[in-house]
């Protein structure tokens, strides 16, 4: 199966755009890849290993927090997509938000 | 760092603002990264703002629509470079909110600044990452 890398990552996997592996879950694809390439482990999980809240995970068009998240199942023709959430705005935000 | 960008992808992303005004527009810019670091964009894709709650000051894009994004992009061998959004009222300058979910290091966000409905300045600053630490550096806007 593919894993998409973003831009901003790939200077942990060696400039490349794409990760070719052999998983039957994300957990497995996820591991594989930061066996890998170690860099990329903390850049993707916090210290108690949950994966970041920026970061969001794809198999095809779906996020995993509403699959099985890092348990669901995935095919060798299934593409994984790594992808951190872009948003801002004009104002400090404000608590809780 | 550097952008550079084509006079119609500039005025297509600044055209956005000033279609959503009073509300922050947001997009994709796709390029390629040269070998000296200088950014170029090849394309402008809109996206909507999924802030319903204050799309005034707000935005955020959908992950999923970036991952589809991200996907065409890379069969057409082009990278996601860059964001875009505006500031309705407010300055072509990154805000404390920008850069606390700004996590795309190395890409740059364009901001520009809509005035009553009229895009005024376009900025463009550099995430950099540094460990733990981010911040945004000015960065060159070369128009061709
Ligand atoms: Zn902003």
């Amino acid at each position: 199966m593919k894993v998409l890398i973003p831009t901003p990552l790939r200077q942990y996997t060696g400039r490349q755009s794409t990760v070719e592996l052999e998983a039957g879950s994300v957990d497995e694809a996820l591991c594989e890849l930061t066996t890998r390439y170690p860099e990329l482990r903390k850049q993707l999980f916090t210290a108690e290993g949950e994966l970041r809240k920026f970061v969001n995970v794809y198999v095809n068009d779906e996020d995993i927090r509403y699959l099985e998240r890092e348990r669901t199942l995935v095919k060798p023709t299934d593409t994984i997509s790594i992808i951190p959430s872009v948003a801002g705005g004009s104002v400090a935000a404000r608590r809780g938000f | 760092m550097a952008l550079f960008i084509a006079k119609p992808d500039l005025e297509e992303l600044r055209q956005h603002g000033e279609e959503t005004y009073p509300f922050e527009c947001c997009g994709v810019l796709l390029g390629r990264v040269d070998d000296v670091g200088g950014k170029r964009v090849h394309e402008v894709v809109r996206c909507s703002n999924q802030r319903t709650e204050s799309p005034h000051n707000r935005y955020f894009i959908d992950p999923r629509e970036l991952v589809g994004i991200q996907r065409r992009a890379h069969e057409r061998e082009l990278d996601i470079v860059g964001f875009y959004h505006s500031h309705p009222q407010h300055p072509a300058r990154w805000s404390a909110t920008d850069l606390e979910e700004a996590h795309w290091p190395g890409c740059s966000y364009v901001i520009t600044s809509v005035m009553n409905g009229v895009a005024t300045q376009t900025n463009s600053f550099d995430l950099v990452a540094e460990g733990e630490s981010k911040s945004f550096q000015n960065e060159e806007l070369h128009v061709e």
